[in-house]
């Protein structure tokens, strides 16, 4: 897959004298759901505000297919969809009349089917004659939403797309990015359910303090760093692991009612069976059995305490 | 040229001034109305000719300029000041638009509201005094600059501004005073030399002065000087302008 969007070098520090980015690289391809993942004033904000004009970098650059967005804006902006993480909405204008605006402000002739349709999938379509100051939180960033889809961006940046937005309707969305993704549209989000990440992204990014520490396949970095748990459950109490099992290291918990056998690849998922005959060799009897893998937040939680 | 976005931009602005359609030309009509009522009928009785001009019409094209100027100033400030504020500027600044299609729109926008206004105040001159204009297409062309000038002004004021306060302290602490004492209502030929030759140094004096050459034939600086001191006016506020949106100035972070 070609690269649709290349961070270089990207950095930023802020005129208070706070370093907000520190020389981040990072290329995303076509077609991708990327997702970018960090604490709270890590970078990500800023750094999508660099990619789509409304800060300006204090070092390296980005090319958004190949046109620097500082120096060609036009033919990079026409690319690129913004729904920023702030509220930002005008309020005495109607949904129709403002997803209208956008389109033509991004250069596009009048396409009233496209508005519908926009307007549609983001069920804003019977609030189309509402003044957008008489909707709800969730409704006004499903507006900014239509706005950004509205001007048929091929890199679309959500910033907390979800924030504020009901269950149900956080669902819709994501089948709404995933359509977008089928169709051609690179997406680059942040966000601070991992859910979201864990269910939506191709590749994650973490972000922390400025630094990109981690960009992995999604699976990839479940399976590197997703530790996985098998957990059998005794019928009768244990003093202490019986010897015979010593080389796979369990642990006992729960007042010795549970074995815990830890491991984090494929070697170890492959001892699984041998260690089920051992055990049984050993006498033990387990009334059940049970598997787990860590999720996206505890590798997160981790990664970003490490530093 | 994205002339979309221009479109977009103008119409925008544009819907905002209907939706306050009453507002927006009821109070300029009651202020001018009050104006003849006072300085025309009132005042102006007893006062006598100026240039040959009696002192009410002699006022109307200071009137009309009065507006013009805070009407352009203000529309076009709040314009881009209130995305500003509220935060939808976002859009304007990662959309692809260049500063010249930015500009023509609220600029556009701005102006158009205060040419319609400045017809409307001459309108409602009319039931006031006799009016007469000598150059109508001249007099066109005047307002029109002036609207355009003066919109490009507050567009500037409007970026500049940080706060709401400081959207209200130029108008009110610079342009106020320098459109009273731009000769609305006196020929600068009334005044002592020293003071003539000091309010030469107010632009407002040649945008009333040439305003007025429109309608009446006559004034105290020529014309010529008046175009010419607009139009550099217009280029000055052009190339802050363009500045500014490339710097990104108090737009980008
Ligand atoms: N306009 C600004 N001026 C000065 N500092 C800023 C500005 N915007 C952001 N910062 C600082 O830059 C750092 C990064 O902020 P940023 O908004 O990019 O974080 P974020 O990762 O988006 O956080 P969040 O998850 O809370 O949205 C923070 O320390 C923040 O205080
Ligand atoms: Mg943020």
């Amino acid at each position: 897959m070609p690269a649709v969007l290349c961070i270089e070098n990207l950095g930023k520090t802020y005129p208070g004298g706070l370093t907000a980015l520190k020389s981040v690289n990072l290329t995303i391809q076509q077609g991708e759901i990327f997702a970018l993942l960090g604490p709270n004033g890590a970078g990500k904000t800023t750094l999508i505000g660099i990619v789509c004009g409304l800060v300006n970098a204090t070092t390296g650059r980005v090319l958004a297919a190949g046109h620097d967005v500082k120096r060609e804006p036009r033919a990079a902006r026409r690319l690129i969809g913004l729904v920023p993480q702030e509220l930002a909405t005008e309020a005495f204008e109607t949904v129709e009349a403002a997803v209208k605006f956008s389109r033509g402000l991004y250069g596009h002739p009048p396409d009233q089917a496209l508005v519908e349709r926009v307007l549609r999938r983001l069920t804003l379509w019977d609030k189309r004659d509402t003044k957008i100051m008489a909707l709800s939180g969730g409704m006004k960033r499903r507006v900014m939403i239509a706005k950004a889809l509205v001007h048929e961006p091929k890199i679309l940046f959500l910033d907390e797309p979800s924030a504020g937005v009901d269950v149900e309707l956080r669902r819709d969305m994501w089948q709404a990015v995933r359509d977008l993704r089928d169709a051609g549209v690179t997406i680059i989000l942040t966000t601070h359910y991992i859910e979201e990440a864990e269910e939506m992204a191709d590749r994650i990014g973490v972000i922390n303090k400025g630094e990109l520490i981690l960009v992995e396949d999604k699976t990839e970095l479940m399976r590197k760093l997703g530790r996985r748990e098998l957990r059998l459950h005794l019928t009768d109490a244990l003093h202490e692991v019986p010897s015979p099992l010593a080389a796979y290291s369990l642990t006992l918990i729960d007042g010795g009612l549970t074995l815990v056998f830890s491991f984090t690849d494929e070697a170890g998922q492959e001892r699984i069976p041998t260690l089920l005959r051992d055990v049984s060799l050993a006498g033990l009897n387990f009334r059940d059995l049970q598997t787990q893998q860590t999720s996206l937040e505890d590798i997160f939680v981790s990664l970003v305490k490490e530093r | 040229m994205n002339w979309h976005a221009v479109r977009a931009i103008y119409r925008f602005e544009m819907a905002r001034t209907f939706r306050t359609v009453v507002q927006s030309i009821l109070t300029p009509v009651l202020t001018t109305s009050l104006y003849f009522v006072v300085f025309g009928s009132a005042i102006g009785s007893r006062m006598t000719d100026i240039d040959g001009i009696p002192f009410a019409a002699f006022i109307v094209p200071g009137l009309v300029m009065l507006s013009v100027l805070t009407e352009s100033i203000g529309n076009a400030s709040f314009g881009i000041y209130f995305p500003k504020w509220s935060g939808t500027i976002y859009e304007l600044l990662s959309a692809p638009v260049s500063t010249a299609e930015i500009v023509l729109g609220y600029v556009g926008a701005a102006a158009t509201k205060s040419i319609m206004i400045g017809l409307i105040i001459l309108a409602t001159s009319a039931f006031f005094v006799p009016l007469s204009v000598l150059h109508p297409l001249m007099m066109l062309g005047f307002l029109a600059l002036t609207a355009l000038t003066f919109s490009l002004f507050g567009f500037l004021l409007g970026i500049w501004a940080t706060s709401w306060e400081k959207l209200q302290f130029v108008p009110a602490l610079i342009i106020t005073p320098l459109t009273f004492l731009g000769g609305s209502f006196y020929s600068i030929d009334m005044l002592p030399p020293v003071w003539r030759t000091i309010t030469l140094f107010n632009p407002v004096v040649y945008l009333i002065s040439g305003f007025r050459w429109s309608f009446y034939g006559q004034s105290a600086i020529n014309p010529l000087v008046s175009i010419t001191m607009v139009v550099l006016i217009m280029v000055v506020c052009l190339a802050l302008i363009a500045w500014i949106i490339r710097s990104g100035w108090r737009l980008r972070h």
